[in-house]
């Protein structure tokens, strides 16, 4: 069976990760053991807190991250997937681990929109990827997050309107990431989860 | 493309078991939590919020345990309040798998707490719950609502499930919450709450129209008309019911589908 560890770097909702992880047929653990980590068939990076205080806990497993990603898929959500760009703006400027390029920013202020963009909301798939495999164009699911990934149309997979158009989810080499929590996405989302299961 | 409004039935919890009242009082067994969840996660519902009323320190354990189940069971996001007093204790919840936590009488108590909350786990993560009873006492300081019988009042937040008055202004409060960082206000009118006639709908739109965060509308929906109401004359972003779903009376697609027919953007 494929073996997935979710990445416990002490922040993030974990648990439904792997829930969502084994009911779409994956082996899932939770871990901070970086053997454990190279040892695995993927690694999802999960998703909630702040940027700073992410990449803060993150520190230490950078490298063995980097290492990781050479050969093997990560997907990052939510949190996860605003780490993996250039740089974040949350409570700060801070360093993300550059593994697609691009920023994450604050929704610019907009007096007829609410902030965090929370809910359900649409998927507009750009660009052909196996993540998507089987998903319906302008499928819904579920976002909670005020900052988002301002990235080139080549690393966009999917694109969302709020505010502003934004990547919802990105992709370079094997650096997966989803803005939107496929965990909490009801069965679209699992399906996602699957797909990646599926590259692994 | 557009964000959908949510339907979000609440699981108020004690000892483990859902349980319905009105106006704070009268409680009722209501089933079991994580049986409930899974209904609402079929019927389409688009978050689940439970409400841990017991909110006493031996009974925790129970919380989580329910937490962890329905997490089990739910792919949709869950939010968990009551008795939340430390950064410890949203750290646990979370961990159990919830996706926000709310903060109710600990964030009037503490109103930094919200703020360590939302530095840590990221200002989406906290729910400032808002407790509200009409007050007639008008006086220079308070924010003062026009209801539509033409009477003026202001709305003071309650705290111990409405047991124990504050003096604070629901309206100036929320956006003191906001300013400190939660990311969403869930707003319970005890004028309403159990009655089934309604929403509140003066202060729920003056809050929404106040703050720049997501309003969810609580307490006192009995007909399908009543999330209308919520959505278009309170602003609310999300409503949020108990008894219609716990009950029978409703499901969460009876809902969705009478507002997308009245044109209120849902997820079906």
């Amino acid at each position: 069976m494929t073996r997935v560890i979710i990445l416990d770097y002490g922040l993030g909702n974990l648990r439904s990760v792997k829930k969502g992880l084994e009911k779409a047929g994956a082996e899932a653990q939770i871990s901070s053991d970086l053997d454990v980590m190279a040892s695995a068939d993927g690694v999802v990076l999960p998703g909630v807190g702040a940027f700073s205080e992410g990449m803060e806990k993150l520190e230490k497993m950078k490298s063995a991250l980097y290492e990781y990603v050479k050969d093997r898929p990560v997907l990052g959500i939510c949190l996860g997937m605003q780490m993996l760009l250039d740089v974040g703006e949350e409570y700060g400027v801070h360093e993300g681990l550059k593994l697609v390029p691009g920023a994450v920013r604050h929704f610019p202020v907009n007096d007829s929109f609410k902030i965090p963009h929370m809910g359900w909301n649409n998927i507009e798939i750009t660009q052909k990827s196996p993540l998507f495999e089987g998903i319906e164009n302008q499928s819904y699911v579920y976002f909670v997050h005020s900052y988002y990934a301002d990235t080139k149309p080549q690393y966009t997979l999917t694109k969302t309107d709020y505010i502003c158009p934004f990547a919802s989810s990105i992709r370079n080499k094997n650096a997966y990431g989803t803005q939107f929590h496929p965990e909490k996405s009801g069965t679209t989302g699992l399906k996602i989860l699957e797909n990646f299961i599926n590259l692994l | 493309m557009t964000l959908t409004k949510r339907i979000i039935p609440c699981l108020d919890i004690k000892d483990g078991r859902v349980v319905k009242g009105t106006n704070f009082l009268g409680l009722r067994d209501a089933g079991d939590p994580v049986e409930l969840a899974a209904r609402y996660n079929e019927q389409g519902a688009d978050e689940v919020v439970f409400l841990d009323i017991t909110a006493s320190k031996e009974n925790r354990s129970a919380l989580i345990d329910v937490i962890r189940r329905a997490a089990d069971e739910l792919f949709l996001p869950l939010t968990v309040g009551g008795g939340v007093s430390s950064v410890d204790d949203m750290h646990s919840l979370l961990r159990a798998g919830a996706d926000k936590v709310s903060i109710n009488t600990s964030g009037i108590k503490n109103p930094d707490l919200i703020r360590q909350g939302a530095e840590k786990f990221g200002n989406q993560c906290i729910v400032s719950a808002i407790d509200v009873r009409r007050n007639d006492n008008l006086s220079d300081d308070v924010t003062i609502i026009s209801m539509p019988d033409g009477s003026e009042c202001w709305y003071e937040v309650v705290i111990y499930g409405g047991s124990k008055q504050t003096g604070i202004d629901a309206v100036l409060w929320a956006k003191e919450a906001e300013r400190l960082g939660c990311g969403e206000i869930l707003l319970t009118s005890m004028e309403t709450d159990g009655v089934k006639e309604g929403f509140d709908i003066p202060i729920t739109s003056k809050i929404a129209s106040e703050v720049k965060i997501p309003v969810i509308a609580s307490g006192g929906v009995g007909k399908l008309e009543h999330f209308y109401d919520g959505f278009v004359y309170g602003h609310a972003d999300a409503c949020l019911a108990a008894s219609v779903f716990h009950f029978g009376e409703m499901t969460v697609g009876d809902v969705k589908k009478y507002l997308a027919d009245r044109g209120v953007p849902v997820r079906i």
